[in-house]
């Protein structure tokens, strides 16, 4: 062999690491695996059951109802003019996006590791899937809230979305970065230690209640110590969750430099989950 | 001269032995500093040897060792080696399931790795959609699943229940349709773990001249990883042995599956083989040492068609009855060939140190390497099964010139008596 021809070797296997050694092109070509993967999470997930994709609608409908029962009537937090329920549904529906994308994500190597034993594919296609499918979940979910949206409108509440409402795609966007770095960052790092699973269980139901998703923020700042009010206003989730109910409801508050705050941070996060996961997913079957 | 698609340089693994927990995170910490520094790996500097039966000293230890080799178009390379030689980590490095601790692998073409058949098939989902699902995660798109669907499901056999969940599925045909699906993958090169072992004889049988076609038909790169010696050789081309994780033999596969079988096991190429005292504690019947010769000479060394192979059993009969003595002949593929036992011979009545003995007369072997088994039966109840107690080689008779040279085919090549009647 030649030495010109050492030149035309199509990839190699070695141990070395690259940090950013993305790979797209693969990507690509596995794209048909992706658009399957999203098919079997979505079509399996109720199969055998009657209701269906109904179930769907009822988690978030429940949660709304126990939120406004229980933080608006019994705990008295004000929305302003919105109604209550509409309010919490609004929250409630970012807020479970974003969840599915982070939990779905951060378990991706250890629920994964017997497909991932035995046979090679961009590992990154995984959580994506996951992402992607959790976007038909959620378009579905953002189904009833136009539903009641329009119920309201009718009844005579005042609603008005505003300009605003063009961020909305990035806003999602956003929410798929956060959930998708996190849980990516977490998914690698609990291949050998496992502590941070333990973590994940109870952290998210908590962190939903420092992101202002029952209640706004302009009531956190009224009531709540100094600090508390800062962590929950410096918490990007919490941005995400009031721009949301900005640009739908016209409440809360909205601001270009809180935007790009989040912006930044969750484009950092996801590049910084992106590094790890990939720096994880060439020997991890091993510690696994 | 013919293209290099794929070539392994110093390829070593090196695993960690014992549980994950709070020891190894002050490794990770010595590695991480040691990487921070630019210094190397210090872990990678120790390791034993892969030797599964001794007692581990070290932490580390060596899966894999310096493996170098190279794979031409569309050659078929065999790899063999015992249980935990290594084959497996090397097919896992190969498919980048993992990577390899040092060296470098380095490949013109796509791999597509066959570990497992079925892999991602979902329970819920139909036979079809779980075609095209095991399909892309094995690297095939849409449009080459499409194109060869019909053949796929006609070679699964399933045709019937593929709108059916395959949770439904018995397990055999489960297997099927997975390496229906297999069957059909085209990458540039191949890599099969021992997947042939699965369904019923027909479907073996399929499976086997599938793989054929696959290797000698469409001229693909093959690596292929077996226990059965008898595929190797009709498959491959070339072979390597694997040991303890390192490569103890690359060459032609006749030799290297011959030189595979003369290492694996100790006893190969014994006329003596002294039991292990321990099993037949507390047993009426204890055996002390089988012993293979030929007539008029005890070495063992050049049997020949021509000669009378004689077989001894030394036995300690501790009780009066019949034991029932079988020795059970395997080629050196391991494959069956006969079973003789004592059943005609009267040994009731006596006890003691005695020795059974049998003689199989000349010209009844073909030239070649036979190992034998034995098994003692008391009551009809299996009572001992020792496999590959002892071997030895037979080789050709003296021939005159003119004739014919090759070796025949087939294990034995008895001689018979032929006459002619007139009518």
């Amino acid at each position: 062999m030649t030495p010109q021809e050492n030149d035309t070797w199509l990839y190699e296997i070695s141990s070395e690491k690259k940090a950013f050694d993305l790979n797209l092109k693969e990507v690509w070509r596995y794209r048909d695996l992706l658009i399957l993967f999203v098919k079997r999470d979505i079509t399996t997930v109720y199969k055998q059951t009657i209701l269906g994709p109904l179930w769907y609608f009822i988690q978030p409908l429940f949660t709304s109802v126990i939120f406004t029962l229980v933080f608006n009537n019994l705990g008295s937090i004000s929305t302003g003019s919105t109604p209550p329920f509409l309010f919490n549904l609004a929250g409630i529906t970012a807020w479970n996006y974003f969840t599915a994308c982070f939990t779905g994500t951060s378990n991706t190597f250890r629920s994964n590791a017997g497909i991932f034993g035995k046979v090679y594919f961009p590992r990154v296609i995984m959580p994506m899937s996951v992402t992607i499918s959790n976007l038909m979940k959620f378009g579905i979910q953002l189904l009833i809230f136009i539903i009641f949206y329009c119920y309201y409108l009718l009844q005579g509440f005042q609603l008005s979305p505003n300009l605003h409402l063009l961020l909305f795609p990035v806003y999602i966007v956003m929410m798929a970065l956060l959930g998708l770095g996190l849980g990516m960052t977490i998914s690698s790092m609990t291949t050998k230690y496992r502590d941070l699973n333990v973590l994940v269980g109870f952290a998210v139901s908590l962190l939903m209640y420092v992101s202002a998703v029952p209640y706004p923020l302009s009531e956190a700042r009224k009531k709540l110590p100094d600090y508390a009010a800062d962590l929950v206003a410096y918490n990007p989730l919490t941005q995400i969750i009031e721009g949301f109910r900005y640009m739908l409801l016209d409440t809360g508050s909205f601001s270009w430099i809180g935007f790009l705050y989040v912006l930044s941070i969750s484009i950092l996060l996801f590049l910084i989950g992106l590094v790890i996961f990939n720096r994880t997913e060439k020997s991890f079957i091993d510690t696994v | 001269m013919k293209n290099i698609i794929l070539k392994a340089e110093n390829i070593s693994k090196q695993y960690r032995l014992g549980q994950v927990g709070t020891g190894t995170i002050r490794h990770d910490f010595n590695r991480f500093w040691h990487k921070v520094r630019g210094k190397e790996d210090p872990y990678l500097k120790v390791g034993a040897v892969n030797d599964r039966s001794s007692q581990a000293k070290e932490e580390y230890v060596w899966a894999l060792r310096d493996i170098n080799f190279e794979v031409q178009e569309g050659e078929v390379l065999g790899i063999i080696g015992k249980n935990g030689a290594g084959k497996s980590t090397l097919l896992k490095i190969l498919s980048r399931v993992t990577s390899p601790s040092t060296g470098v692998i380095k490949t013109k073409g796509r791999i597509a790795s066959l570990l497992e058949v079925g892999t991602g098939f979902h329970p819920e989902l139909t036979g079809l959609e779980n075609i095209f699902l095991n399909g892309a995660i094995l690297g095939m798109n849409r449009s080459e699943i499409t194109d060869k669907l019909e053949e796929i499901v006609e070679f699964s056999g399933c045709k019937m229940y593929i709108n059916t969940p395959v949770k439904r599925y018995s397990s055999g045909m489960r297997v099927r349709l997975a390496f229906a699906v297999a069957a059909y993958l085209e990458p540039d090169i191949l890599v099969i773990d021992e997947v042939l072992a699965v369904g019923d004889a027909e479907f073996q049988k399929k499976a086997i001249g599938k793989m054929q076609d696959i290797s000698k038909g469409d001229g693909r790169t093959v690596l292929f990883v077996s226990h059965n010696m008898a595929a190797v050789k009709s498959l491959c081309s070339r072979a390597i042995v694997l040991e303890n994780g390192i490569t103890i033999y690359e060459g032609v596969t006749e030799e290297a599956v011959d030189f595979y079988l003369k290492s694996s096991s100790n006893s190969k190429l014994q006329n003596t083989y002294y039991f292990d005292q321990d099993l037949f504690k507390g047993k009426n019947v204890v055996l002390k040492k089988i012993f293979i010769y030929k007539e008029c000479n005890d070495n063992i060394e050049n049997i020949s068609r021509e000669d009378s192979v004689l077989f001894e059993i030394q036995v300690e009969k501790r009780y009066s009855e019949k034991i029932g003595l079988a020795l059970r002949f395997k080629d050196d593929n391991g494959n069956y060939l006969f079973v003789t036992n004592n059943e005609d011979l009267e040994d009731g009545g006596i006890t003691g140190n005695i020795i059974y003995c049998m003689k199989i007369p000349p010209f009844f072997f073909n030239e070649g390497t036979f190992l034998i088994d034995i098994i003692v039966h008391q009551h009809r109840k299996l009572i001992i099964e020792e496999n590959d107690v002892a071997s030895f080689i037979v080789t050709r008779e003296k021939l005159a010139l003119g004739d014919w040279m090759g070796k025949s085919k087939g294990a034995l090549k008895p001689k018979f008596k032929w006459q002619i009647i007139k009518c």
